[in-house]
């Protein structure tokens, strides 16, 4: 039986060849920007190299001061972060504390060239939470940051840029005007790993200033290693009770005097970054309904299409509709056909998008325009993506095909089905 | 074997209503070879459909081997045209996109059968009517007379105890019109199959054992 159906939905894709090409075009471009939506998300959301420990990653990205005539949100600065939330270090549930600035671009010339890399300022514990490949050497320490010491690790790309591939332990390189011995080589980190990404790390404390140490609003960020997630609420309740400690202690309290922010999770931040006001809460489940709405709206139209495609198919098949019935096809039985014929159609949209979704990531893979990006459609996007066709299949085909069984064999017979 | 009791058809539209049956008696006996005749638009091919449970009457009941159609579920309704009734068209009706063989398993598609069964059976049905040469053939490659009998391999490929053919000779030849004619006396008579068809043409109606005649939807004779 399933050999007939099947046959008959490639014989009915083939007869209206423009119906079908509409069809596919709608689902396979839907599909095309759903998946490679999801691919980027999953890029920044999901556990990749180096930071496969995010789903025991707590952060404190970014802070809002708000007083009676003022308010501010940013990025905390070192002095606060140094003071109140390094310390949960010593709490049982915390594994380590690492503090960071965001990368930034400096300049460097070697023979002539110039050069442009990130560079970011970090501690030694950085090197605990992230999950760095070393192609060569190790981290810097603790200690190093302690004694400022002008040590770096670079990524692969600097190495080629600075060294020309050859081995860079143990050699110097003059970044925007300061001079470090690198004391590790690793792996390229795509751009969109937000956290760990940049092309050469070096310790906080070589900044050429020490202004920074004092801020309470600045460029840092810290995360807290948890050593489980078991661990999360405690850790969020104790950086709570922290702010409210902090709140009497704050530096501009003629201006601020209350500081909002939490211990989150990479999709925790974002959601209290765009939904919250005042950073004072974080909903991430009202972000994710924002985005399965998104996508259900998105993904609404071409399943409209597809439907009332599917219903002026049904007219010029009302024929064949009765004749199945007239020999026993029970409504059952022809839902069951419509519904594998639409999935038929949908799968092949499907595979197309996928094709097309591949050859977008490796266009921007291969473009350059963001950096060290590797987009891939790994397999659980390609099975999100097998679903969404599916869904799409079963959605719009349901419908035409529960309307069409309701008919009496002798109306489709004659023709007049609706 | 089918009966219809007191079987009334009305069809309404918002402005008027339209009498297509008046409450028929009527009963066909195992073995029988019946026509029903009448001008057109007498109700002739609406009393076939109700026979044959494609339709349902407005008022009054119809029996397919002693179970009133009102009772059965779309499940038991379909089982039975499945196993108990087959159909033959004017139109033809044959699914152009199916090649010969496969329009004639579609019967049989609705049944537990391996793919094997069906396709002997369908073979076997195409060599009754005379088609096993053509089984490859796609039915615009056939000639009406042609795929008028790859349709009668349809209707009887299921083996079922009643043939309903709604003048089944309207749109062919009178030649090819005998030879359908022929092959439906055949069924009657060496396998007991029975045959109610529609027909407008007293020829064909004289070679049945009796003759059913509607006028304005009521039973004359």
């Amino acid at each position: 039986m399933l050999g007939n159906y099947l046959k008959i939905a490639v014989k009915v894709l083939l007869r209206r060849k423009f119906f079908t090409f509409i069809s596919l075009f709608g689902i396979s471009v839907s599909l095309l920007v759903l998946l490679v939506t999801a691919a980027l998300l999953d890029h920044v959301f999901a556990p990749h190299a180096p930071e496969v420990r995010s789903d025991r990653t707590l952060g404190m990205y970014m802070i809002s001061m708000q007083g009676p005539h003022a308010s501010g949100n940013s990025q905390p600065g070192y002095g606060f972060l140094d003071r109140w939330v390094r310390p949960m270090a010593g709490m049982a549930e915390v594994e380590t504390v690492s503090i960071f600035r965001g990368a930034q671009r400096r300049l460097s010339y070697v023979d002539g060239r110039r050069i442009e890399s990130y560079l970011k300022q970090t501690d030694g514990e950085f090197w605990r939470v992230y999950s760095f490949d070393f192609l060569e050497g190790g981290p810097f320490l603790p200690d190093d940051e302690k004694n400022a010491r002008a040590v770096a690790v670079i990524n692969e790309t600097t190495r080629q840029r600075f060294f020309g591939g050859a081995p860079a332990v143990g050699r110097g390189l003059t970044v925007d005007g300061q001079r470090f011995r690198v004391v590790g080589v690793v792996k390229d980190v795509p751009f969109l790993r937000f956290l760990s990404f940049s092309d050469i790390w070096v310790p906080t404390s070589t900044s050429r200033s020490q202004a920074y140490r004092t801020d309470w609003r600045g460029d840092f960020q810290a995360v807290l290693l948890a050593r489980d997630r078991s661990g999360f609420p405690a850790i969020k309740r104790e950086l709570a009770a922290r702010l409210r400690q902090a709140e009497k202690q704050m530096p501009e309290r003629d201006l601020f005097d209350h500081i909002y922010g939490g211990a989150d999770t990479l999709f925790e931040a974002t959601a209290r970054a765009l939904l919250s006001d005042g950073m004072r809460e974080t909903h991430p489940e009202k972000l994710l309904a924002l985005m399965l709405t998104g996508m259900a709206f998105f993904l609404l139209l071409p399943t409209l299409n597809l439907v009332n495609i599917n219903l002026s198919r049904i007219l010029e098949r009302s024929s064949e509709i009765g004749v199945r019935k007239a020999f026993g096809a029970s409504s059952g039985a022809l839902i069951g056909q419509l519904v594998i014929e639409n999935v038929v159609l949908t799968l092949i949209g499907g595979a197309i998008g996928l094709v097309l979704a591949a050859a977008v990531l490796a266009g921007i893979n291969a473009s350059g325009l963001v950096p060290y990006a590797q987009f891939a459609l790994n397999f659980r996007i390609f099975l999100q993506g097998l679903g969404i066709a599916l869904f799409f299949g079963l959605l719009s085909g349901i419908y035409p095909a529960w309307r069409m069984s309701k008919l009496r064999p002798v109306q489709a017979l004659q023709g007049r089905p609706m | 074997m089918i009966r219809l009791d007191k079987v009334s058809k009305m069809y309404r539209t918002e402005r008027i209503e339209t009498t297509a049956l008046d409450n028929i008696n009527f009963a066909v006996e195992p073995g029988e070879f019946i026509s029903i005749m009448g001008p057109s638009g007498c109700g002739k091919s609406t009393l076939l459909n109700l026979m044959g449970l494609l339709d349902e009457p407005t008022s009054g009941q119809v029996a397919v081997d002693g179970r009133t159609a009102e009772r059965l579920s779309d499940r038991e309704m379909a089982r039975l045209r499945n196993e108990r009734i087959g159909f033959v068209f004017q139109q033809f009706h044959l699914i152009s996109d199916l090649s010969v063989l496969d329009n004639v398993e579609i019967p049989l598609l609705y049944r537990r059968m391996s793919g094997r069964e069906r396709s002997q059976a369908a073979l076997a049905a195409l060599d009754r009517v005379g088609l096993s040469s053509r089984t490859r053939h796609f039915p615009s490659q056939l000639s009406g007379g042609q795929q008028q009998r790859v349709a009668i391999a349809r209707a009887v490929v299921g083996r079922p105890k009643v043939l309903l053919a709604d003048e089944p000779t309207g749109n062919l030849d009178s030649q090819m019109g005998d030879e359908i004619m022929d092959i439906l006396e055949s069924l009657n008579r060496e396998e007991g199959t029975t045959i109610v068809m529609v027909t407008h043409d007293p020829r064909l109606a004289e070679r049945t054992h009796r003759t059913v005649r509607l006028f304005d939807g009521r039973q004359v004779q």
